[in-house]
């Protein structure tokens, strides 16, 4: 914890500065509330804010692994096979020109106002850093090994499997980092669309309603979500590569 | 070529090299390429169980010559004989170990070990039983369930050399292994490994260096190749007795021989 010691009091610091300069100007509260206002409605709204966030957090992670599951799948077809890469990499790249939020209102047209279109936007987003962080990774693995294998007699499976892919989960795991702070987002924007539940819905309701401080409120339970599941994919990276955190104690 | 104390006849051995040729043709800006003649007509026999160093200027073509050997490449013109076979362009027959150690970060030094005779589709359990033998040899043992980062540079390279003595090919190809070892650390390695060469089953080895002493330290014979197009300029047989150590350096003996070797590398032609 000690490490995070300077950010959390830029943070406290900047808090402070808020809470007075809204307290010694009397901003109304529809423009700017002070942090306490936004506390004091996190406190109020505790529980329906709490039934949102499973919504959101659900549709998260179904998109996160639906994401998960489509960018392996792809990667390691383009690590494998030459030809694949070279005619879907563009197509990867080209496809992330295509604003979600114009897409958002069509998957809703085509799959109702359900959880389903959600999930989707969620994968859209995810899946394009984690198919282009694995595929980086499976390129980037160091040809002398490769080379060794070979000379060991190696197939190319066995070569994929003890060299390609393990060499590339660290670039796959930096990959799962940043989408993973996408999902909650890219749930929230699905249900910003149309929905029953969720944090979207709660923002935009607040929203129509003025009542900016739990539109605050809202966003501290999306950043403080978003930090919990990162820390989730964090754990889940010590877990599978124990051997990337480890130190060498010979160095220096 | 001339041949030095204690010639050895060039009858059937257990590796044979015979009239090597290969010419690498680098691409040209504007057209065609320029052709450059790396190996010329290089010949040679190994005996199983002989350590051979082969020794030469930067570039004239020593890593070639194992690439050659180890099926990476092709030669243009020449046979490659092992065990009365010939294995031009053919991989899984000898054992590589690199400059760069190559261990898998993600294995253990254990499980490091083992990935030859895994390669071989021996059963892990045997494999293990054999790693963990020779671990205790290299004086490995406590680390055998460490993963390579948590290694010293000398204990990094030591565990290389026993994952390609494991793979279990009679023949080992030694590019420079101790070239990125700071001088301390590599003569310690020297020691090591002139001190457990006798006591173990030793494969038949060609070991590149640019460290003429080393080469001295570890080896049965010594070859000088000459700058590029490489030709075998001289053979010279170390009749130093056995075990070995790095008092051998100042004898009278050994001195005679380096210089012979020095000569060799800093003539030309």
């Amino acid at each position: 914890m000690r490490r995070y010691l300077s950010s959390a009091s830029v943070v406290i610091i900047l808090l402070i500065l808020w809470e007075v300069i809204v307290r010694v100007f009397a901003v109304p509260k529809y423009i700017l509330p002070a942090p306490t206002q936004v506390i004091k409605a996190l406190y109020i709204d505790y529980n329906l804010l709490f039934g949102h966030s499973m919504q959101t957090v659900f549709e998260a992670l179904a998109g996160f692994m639906l994401a998960i599951l489509a960018g392996l799948a792809l990667a390691v077809l383009m690590g494998l096979i030459p030809s694949v890469k070279k005619t879907f990499y563009p197509l990867l790249v080209i496809s992330q020109t295509i604003p979600i939020v114009a897409v958002a209102p069509i998957l809703i047209i085509w799959f109702g106002y359900g959880m389903m279109p959600k999930i989707i936007v969620v994968a859209l987003v995810c899946f394009f850093p984690i198919t282009v962080s694995l595929v980086e990774g499976l390129a980037s693995v160091d040809q002398d090994m490769v080379k060794l294998l070979l000379v060991m007699g190696a197939k190319p499976w066995q070569i994929f499997k003890i060299v390609q892919f393990p060499g590339s989960l660290p670039a796959f795991f930096a990959g799962l980092k940043i989408s993973v702070t996408y999902s909650i987002m890219g749930a929230v924007i699905g249900e910003w669309l149309g929905a029953s539940q969720g944090l979207g819905v709660y923002l935009t309701r607040s929203m129509h309603s003025f009542l900016i401080e739990k539109v605050f409120a809202a966003i501290v339970v999306i950043a403080v979500l978003s930090l919990l599941l990162f820390a989730l994919v964090s754990f889940f990276s010590r877990l599978i590569m124990p051997w990337y955190y480890q130190k060498s104690p010979w160095q220096g | 070529m001339q041949e030095h104390t204690g010639a050895r006849s060039f009858a059937s051995g257990y590796l044979e090299v015979k009239n090597l040729y290969k010419t690498y043709y680098l691409p040209k800006r504007e057209t065609g390429s320029i052709a450059v003649p790396t190996l010329e007509d290089i010949s040679f026999t190994v005996k199983k169980g002989e350590f051979i160093s082969i020794i030469g200027p930067s570039g004239c073509g020593k890593s070639t010559l194992f690439n050659l050997i180890s099926g990476l490449e092709i030669p243009d013109k020449g046979q490659i004989i092992l065990d009365g076979k010939e294995i031009i362009g053919q991989k899984g027959h000898v054992s590589y170990m690199l400059q760069k150690d190559l261990l898998l970060p993600w294995r253990t030094v254990l499980e490091n070990c083992i990935l030859g005779l895994e390669l071989q589709n021996v059963p892990k359990r045997e494999a293990i039983n054999t790693a963990n033998c020779l671990l205790a040899d290299f004086n490995l043992s406590e680390f055998a369930g460490s993963y390579p980062a948590s290694l010293s540079g000398g204990m990094r390279q030591r565990v290389a050399f026993l994952r390609t003595m494991l793979a279990g090919r009679e023949l080992l190809l030694l590019d420079e292994p101790f070239g990125a070892l700071d001088a301390y650390t590599k003569s310690e390695m020297h020691d090591w490994l002139a001190g457990i060469w006798p006591r173990i089953s030793h494969p038949t080895v060609l070991f590149i260096t640019h460290d003429v002493e080393e080469a001295l330290l570890l080896s049965d014979n010594v070859y000088v190749l000459g700058p590029r197009p490489a030709k075998l300029k001289l053979q010279l047989s170390v009749s130093l007795q056995r075990p070995r150590t790095r008092k051998l350096v100042v004898e009278k003996g050994f001195i005679e021989m380096k210089r012979i070797l020095m000569d060799s590398l800093f003539t030309l032609g």
